[in-house]
């Protein structure tokens, strides 16, 4: 009995096959803000096995389809955030400059509200990220915020392309120089760690591949010792993952352009990047992308000399930029966000909802399959009120894979899944903000980003 | 000796004169306005279309559909604009705080549990670069606030232009208190019960013999003519004692709210409550007390995992619903430039639009008691008035014009100067940087 009792536990808690749920759907009648393809009014759109069929006027669906009427109401691509630290129970591995060998992917946590209220806020696909307590930190992972489900492995954004978190300025030379004694301490520190970590993937890599021409001419070739930390710079160099990378100044950003120049590396984003501005033209000439917070400043020394008109100054030099969270109070309304981008330098609504769909997916290598409504693209989709660059938009309901996730109207008020037993009545919390950066060194510190 | 270049030095000498100026915004001025043509939001007294407002000697001289445009005037046409009365922030830390994380920028936390004579407006730092982000946004007032401590200061209404505090200082002045919040707090919180409840009654215990010692050194100030030993915290709360001044009392967990409207009532305190994260549970016990509220971020989670993910949004509009008195504030620093958003999220759950922009016009205004000189678009006030392209609330809306006592500010900050410098940066892009050049 006890045997059976496991056994069906386990199955519950794995998927079959592999499968992710998926669900059909017709949304109709919407005024359907695609992104790429201009704005259709009064539009239906047609969902098949967690897929977008069709988008069209009066669409036929088969018989039993589940109907969504949008009528008046707002249709857009699930939101997409490039940064947050939501759904994993682990931020930072403080312990060395370089830990290219952890994942963050390893501490998923299903149980996560945050992942919830993020849904509430049309977010369906998130970049659940290392911390930046280190140069180059763990690698990250793109989520599904399918919450319901008890599978970590079933929030795994299925063939996203890994990527990792690099970090320069304060938050590593606080953490590493200053907190314990090691290099960097100061910004030419920062490089020359990287610089290493570079010069130490491409001997490994040298290593492994002379390894493999002599293992075909002599079966007893020795391997050299598997590192994972040089392997994965090795992943690096060979363009296998894309950089992510916290900064802030101007400087630090050109530093890690030209180290990575120098090592023929060409796929990076940078986070915050909150001085990208002033050095947009190099961004953009070499191809780096830039994923920032809409108004965040001044909340440490290198974030004072920034601008709220950085996202703007960014699109308009042609570097493909998103608006980010960060956190997980702020990932609930990140169209709010992206709609600052129209007082703070006027772009169109297109360009401002860009910022927050189809540009973050192109970070990270989704634009494929996320980003856009579009034929083929995955279901993932939001649905608000109103126009969601408006204050006044309420976000009504999310799809994921054609399987609704959120619904205002229907939802429960405590959507928690993991309830304490111990726990009478829920503790109050307050405001305290635990999707941060610095997460997981707060013994050493107590700061945010 | 080697031999300067006199033309090096005057070029370089010219260049730090202009690299100076580029740290500060343009001045203000000071004059007779006629913003002509406009659609008036009063706040007070309803909308008008195709208005005049006059602005002379720093106030509102005449409002109306039928006002002649004086011959000193110059004239501002608001055609397709909207006038509004500056936005008041009722809780920041503007002025106090240029840098978060560099404690030697931060003035708004003194060394001590019990420091009501801390001054606000003694810190404020007028310059803060801080300062022009905020009012390009809208709002010219705010209230800059001690925090940490059970008596951390004397917070202190301010006008957002000036050069000195007192030229900034708005009018209102009161004692900030933290009412002790007990009971189990955060998810990191690993007291035993017998630990949370005795930490409970030690901060309430601890209340009540402060105010106890106030008491005794009020009686004894009665008794001797104002002759009582020096004692200039116990001597600052006197006044707060004798119901002569306003307390802002920070509390916001639903039973510490009851123990501070129990408390404000025993002590007949003239008190104003802050913070107010779980008023929704207790709105109508708060009603019933009369006591206004200061309430936000709006934008903010709910305080338990178990409330609705919307709660932090909806609690102001449920408040005002069951007939409270509320406001609106940022609790920020460096952001306060967000209340208009606040506002709106406020009116996207629930509370009226008209009802959200009166939480940060008019509502703080009568609260503080100053609302014979801000809050709403009236002839005598104080021209604090702000021109926009339409509802503050939504992002899209451009300010068109702003002033301040009456001072026309420039709608200019180091983050505009910045946009202006690097939208179109030159030189661009040099040689050397060309990826395979280097």
């Amino acid at each position: 009995m006890r045997n059976i009792i496991f056994l069906s536990l386990l199955f519950s808690f794995s998927l079959v096959g592999g499968q992710v749920p998926t669900g059909d759907m017709i949304i109709r009648k919407g005024t359907v803000l695609t992104i790429t393809k201009g704005t259709l009014t009064e539009t239906d759109i047609l969902v098949q096995k967690g897929k977008i069929t069709a988008i069209g006027k009066v669409l036929k669906a088969p018989a039993g389809t589940k109907e969504i009427d949008a009528t008046g109401l707002f249709v857009m691509p699930g939101i997409i955030d490039a940064h947050s630290h939501i759904g994993i129970d682990a931020v930072n591995e403080a312990t060395n400059p370089i830990t290219s060998e952890v994942k963050v992917g390893d501490a998923i946590d299903p149980f996560d509200l945050s992942i919830y209220r993020a849904l509430a806020g049309g977010v369906t696909t998130s970049h659940a990220m290392h911390g930046s307590a280190n140069v180059i930190g763990g690698q990250c992972q793109t989520i599904k915020h399918r919450y319901g489900l008890m599978d970590p492995s079933a929030f795994i954004f299925k063939d996203a392309p890994r990527t990792i978190k690099f970090a320069l300025g304060e938050n590593p030379i606080r953490v590493h120089g200053e907190g314990r004694g090691v290099q960097p301490r100061t910004r030419m520190g920062v490089e020359r760690v990287i610089r290493n970590a570079f010069a130490e993937g491409q001997v490994y890599r040298d290593k492994m591949k002379a390894y493999e021409l002599e293992k075909v001419k002599n079966p007893n070739a020795v391997p050299p010792v598997y590192n994972e930390r040089y392997q994965t710079m090795a992943d690096i160099l060979d363009g296998k993952i894309i950089i992510q990378c916290h900064s802030y100044r101007a400087d630090e950003i050109l530093m890690l352009l030209n180290v990575l120049r120098d090592f023929g590396v060409k796929k990076i984003t940078f986070q915050h990047a909150n001085e990208g501005f002033k050095v947009a033209p190099e961004l953009a000439t070499f191809g780096a992308m830039a994923s920032v917070f809409s108004d965040w400043w001044a909340y440490k020394f290198e974030v004072y000399y920034s601008t709220a008109y950085n996202a703007t100054i960014l699109t308009r030099n042609g570097v493909v930029t998103s608006i980010n969270s960060d956190s997980g109070e702020m990932i609930r309304h990140l169209y709010y966000e992206c709609a600052k981008t129209q007082r703070y330098g006027g772009l169109s609504d297109d360009e401002a909802l860009s910022l927050i769909t189809i540009n973050p997916a192109r970070q990270l290598g989704i634009d494929d399959k996320v980003g856009s409504i579009e034929i083929g693209k995955d279901a993932d989709i939001a649905i608000f009120s109103g126009n969601p660059l408006s204050v006044y938009a309420v976000p009504l309901m999310t799809i994921v894979d054609g399987i609704i996730r959120f619904d205002k109207e229907n939802d429960p008020s405590d959507m928690r899944i993991y309830i304490d037993p111990e726990e009478a009545t829920p503790a109050y919390y307050g405001r305290e903000e635990v999707d941060e950066c610095m997460r997981g060194t707060d013994q050493m510190f107590n700061n945010r980003h | 000796m080697k031999k300067y270049n006199p033309i090096l030095i005057l070029l370089i000498f010219v260049q730090s004169i202009f690299v100076l100026q580029a740290q500060q915004v343009a001045k203000s001025t000071f004059g007779v306005f006629a913003l002509t043509n406009a659609t008036v939001e009063t706040v007070t007294k309803g909308r008008l279309e195709n208005a005049t407002v006059i602005i002379r000697n720093g106030k509102i001289e005449a409002v109306g559909t039928n006002v002649t445009i004086p011959a000193d005037a110059q004239v501002i046409d608001c055609k397709g604009l909207t006038v509004y009365p500056g936005m008041v922030d009722s809780g920041t830390h503007l002025g106090l705080q240029e840098i978060e994380s560099i404690s030697v920028t931060q003035d708004y936390d003194e060394m001590g549990e019990l420091t009501p004579e801390m001054q606000a407006l003694t810190a404020i730092n007028p310059n803060s670069v801080l300062i022009p982000v905020t009012r390009v946004s809208g709002v010219t007032s705010v209230i800059a606030s001690p925090s940490g401590g059970l008596f951390p200061g004397t917070a202190a209404l301010i006008n957002l232009e000036g050069y000195t505090p007192e030229q900034m200082y708005a009018g209102f002045k009161a004692i900030v208190m933290n009412f002790p919040s007990t009971g189990r707090r955060g998810r990191y919180d690993r007291r035993t019960d017998e630990d949370v409840k005795k930490d409970s009654d030690k901060a309430i215990k601890k209340l009540n013999e402060t105010w106890d010692r106030v008491k005794t050194y009020a009686a004894i100030d009665s008794s001797t003519n104002g002759k009582a030993d020096y004692n200039p915290q116990l001597a600052a709360l006197v006044p707060v004692y004798r119901g002569k001044a306003t307390a802002m009392i920070e509390v916001n967990k639903e039973s510490d709210i009851l123990t501070a409207l129990k408390w404000i009532k025993e002590n007949k305190i003239k008190a104003i409550l802050t913070g107010v994260d779980e008023g929704w549970r207790v709105a109508d016990s708060i009603a019933l007390s009369g006591i206004p509220v200061i309430t936000g971020p709006v934008i903010s989670q709910p305080t338990r995992e178990s409330d609705r993910y919307d709660q932090g949004y909806k609690n102001a509009g449920l408040m005002h619903k069951a007939g409270v008195k509320v406001a609106i504030r940022t609790a920020d620093a460096e952001n306060v430039r967000n209340l208009p958003f606040n506002a709106g999220f406020a009116a996207a759950y629930g509370m009226s639009k008209e009802d959200a922009l009166k939480a940060v016009t008019i509502v703080p205004a009568e609260i503080f008691g100053v609302a014979d000189k801000i809050g709403s678009i009236e002839v005598g006030k104080d021209a604090n008035i702000f021109v926009s392209t339409g509802d503050p609330f939504e992002p899209a809306t451009q300010i068109k014009q702003l002033f301040i006592n009456g001072w026309h500010v420039p709608l200019e900050s180091r983050q505009t100067l910045l946009y202006e410098e690097f939208l179109k940066r030159s030189p661009g892009v040099t040689k050397e940087q060309v990826p395979g050049k280097s």
